[in-house]
């Protein structure tokens, strides 16, 4: 087994949300510490309704912990679970929050599995299933842990690893995908118009020292 | 960072400032004369002697939020620092170019590009605008040479050669902005050339406190964003002196504050009263003039036009943001070119 101190580059498991929401996302927040404030403000918040759910959550039997510290010394992963339950039966089940309404973007199942498999190197138990809660709609999503999805970790940290060390960052989102900047909430910081208008900036570094003719 | 937050200018000598709550208190002689939520905020500009509580100052600090002391005629006094923002990549990334005499060539030559080309935006409108075939005449020529000194940018191969262009043209560009005034103001505000510490006349005793308004925002802009305020390109690094936000103040100068203080003369918005002569020559805004152009400044960042690059409406206060945002993302090789902003 590696030892957890190898050099390796760490990889938060937000970082693979991030990535695969899109990877200049995830390099203005970790390669380049962007928003640290506001990331913060988000978990404080999650603090809070951590405190509301206490309460109506101690089904017969299961127990759970919140904010859980996880990581996988194998894959060079860590975080924090917001919660994580263990039934009676010996079953494993992590329950991400989540603010927005839907799943849109298969992120959210990305960052449980990966939960899930850090939890499987912790306890040695496999951990097969877990659920995403919704806030809006307070409905839980279950996901299985299939092998595409243990597969897209294991991808996804290889390139998270090679982006964050390679200390360039990413274009803006393109195409259709840039639908997602609309709802990002790094949108002022990375400024996805200015920079993505390439071919613009350099017509106009090109003509920079050619003032317009027309005078008056 | 989308959101255009206000500056507060605090004038008032003797003002106290508090934190209630999630609000400034601004207290004269025991009084509240002013409350505004924080989150408007993104910085306070203090002239004078204006006080602020511990408290008040702590959560500028924590959130970043910028503090500028200024003194009567605009000139820079202090900072708050919070806590080291921003990123060290990119504050290396600025010191690479800055140490790289062809990369900060570069930047220098399309900045002073910025600056020309503002100032010459100024005098064709001027000309547009003119009364007189003569002040029309002058305009134009003015612009004409200013294209010429433009097109010769490229070829300076050094700093000095290029800060040589660039004094020229802005001699010559000052030498016709009385043209751009309207007949029956020019003899009250009389201008023959630019004069600064102290400013001997009133244009440029105005021009210079529109320009420290100016240079405070493209501080706390570059600040912002993370890059080092004292490393320019441009100017050369001094003890003290904001090299960077002066570099960047360059092509805001015509803009942002030339044209705004042209208006306000020609408005009839500023007036000779407006300033006091001091003993031996020079001319300061007295406090009635200060807070007219605070006034028009704030509401101008509040105007949108067309940003170039973004074709999409922009707050004026919000282009020095951009401008820092785009610098950082060239030194981090995020963007093939820096173009600064040109005026239409
Ligand atoms: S604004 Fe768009 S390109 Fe920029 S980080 Fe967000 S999603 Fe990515």
């Amino acid at each position: 087994m590696q030892r957890p101190t190898d050099d390796r580059l760490q990889i938060p498991l937000s970082a693979l949300n991030q990535y695969a929401y899109c990877p200049r996302r995830c390099f203005l927040i970790h390669g380049e510490g962007e928003f640290r404030h506001n990331v913060h403000t988000v978990s404080g918040t999650l603090e809070h309704e951590r405190v509301d759910r206490q309460a109506g959550e101690s089904k017969a039997g299961v127990r759970v912990e919140y904010a859980l510290p996880v990581w996988s010394d194998a894959l060079g992963l860590s975080g924090r679970c917001d919660a994580v339950e263990f039934h009676p039966d010996g079953a494993i089940y992590p329950v991400e929050y989540k603010h927005g309404k839907r799943k849109q973007w298969d992120n959210d199942d990305l960052q449980l599995t990966a939960q899930a498999l850090c939890l499987e190197e912790m306890t040695g138990k496999p951990v097969t299933r877990g659920a995403i809660f919704h806030q809006q709609s307070k409905r839980r999503r279950e996901v299985a842990f299939d092998d595409n999805l243990r597969r897209a970790v294991k991808s996804t940290t290889v390139e998270v690893r090679a982006l964050l060390s390679s200390a360039r960052c990413p274009p803006p989102l393109s195409g259709i995908d840039a639908r997602r900047c609309g709802e990002c909430s790094l949108r002022g910081i990375c400024q996805p118009a200015l920079i993505g208008s390439d071919r613009k900036l350099e017509h106009l570094s090109q003509t920079l020292f050619e003032p317009e003719e027309e005078l008056p | 960072m989308t959101v255009l937050q206000n500056t507060l200018y605090v004038t008032t000598p003797e003002a106290y400032l508090r934190l209630e709550g999630e609000t400034v208190c601004v207290m004269v002689e025991q009084q509240k004369r002013l409350q505004v939520p924080l989150h408007h905020l993104g910085a306070l500009v203090l002239f004078d002697h204006v006080m602020l509580s511990p408290a008040l100052l702590g959560r500028c600090a924590e959130d970043g939020r910028s503090v500028v002391w200024l003194n009567r005629s605009g000139r820079f006094q202090a900072r708050l620092e919070g806590p080291v923002n921003g990123n060290i990549l990119l504050r290396q990334a600025q010191f690479r170019a800055a140490e790289n005499a062809n990369g900060a060539l570069g930047l220098a030559r399309a900045m002073v590009a910025g600056k020309l080309r503002n100032s010459r935006q100024v005098l064709m409108r001027g000309a547009r605008e003119a009364k007189s075939d003569v002040d029309r005449d002058t305009m134009v020529k003015a612009a004409r040479i200013l294209a010429t000194q433009i097109r010769k940018l490229p070829q300076a191969e050094t700093l000095d050669t290029l800060r040589g262009f660039e004094g020229d043209a802005a001699r010559l560009y000052f030498e016709s902005l009385p043209a751009v005034m309207r007949e029956p103001v020019r003899e009250q505000f009389p201008f023959e050339a630019r004069s600064r510490r102290p400013p001997r006349d009133a244009f440029n005793a105005l021009i210079s406190f529109l320009y420290a308004l100016v240079l405070a925002d493209c501080r706390s802009a570059l600040e912002t964003v993370g890059l080092d305020p004292q490393l320019g390109f441009l100017h050369a690094v001094r003890p003290g002196r904001p090299a960077l936000a002066l570099d960047l103040l360059e092509e805001f100068r015509a803009p942002l504050a030339d044209r705004l203080a042209l208006t306000l003369i020609n408005r009839g918005q500023i007036q000779p009263g407006d300033f006091d002569c001091r003993e031996g020559g020079a001319v300061l805004l007295n406090d009635k003039g200060r807070k007219t152009v605070i006034t028009a400044y704030q509401e101008r960042k509040q105007e949108t036009l067309t940003h170039p690059l973004l074709q999409q409406d922009t707050p004026i206060g919000l282009l020095p943001h951009l401008q820092a945002r785009l610098l950082a993302r060239f030194l981090r090789q995020d963007v093939p070119a820096y173009v600064p902003y040109l005026q239409r």
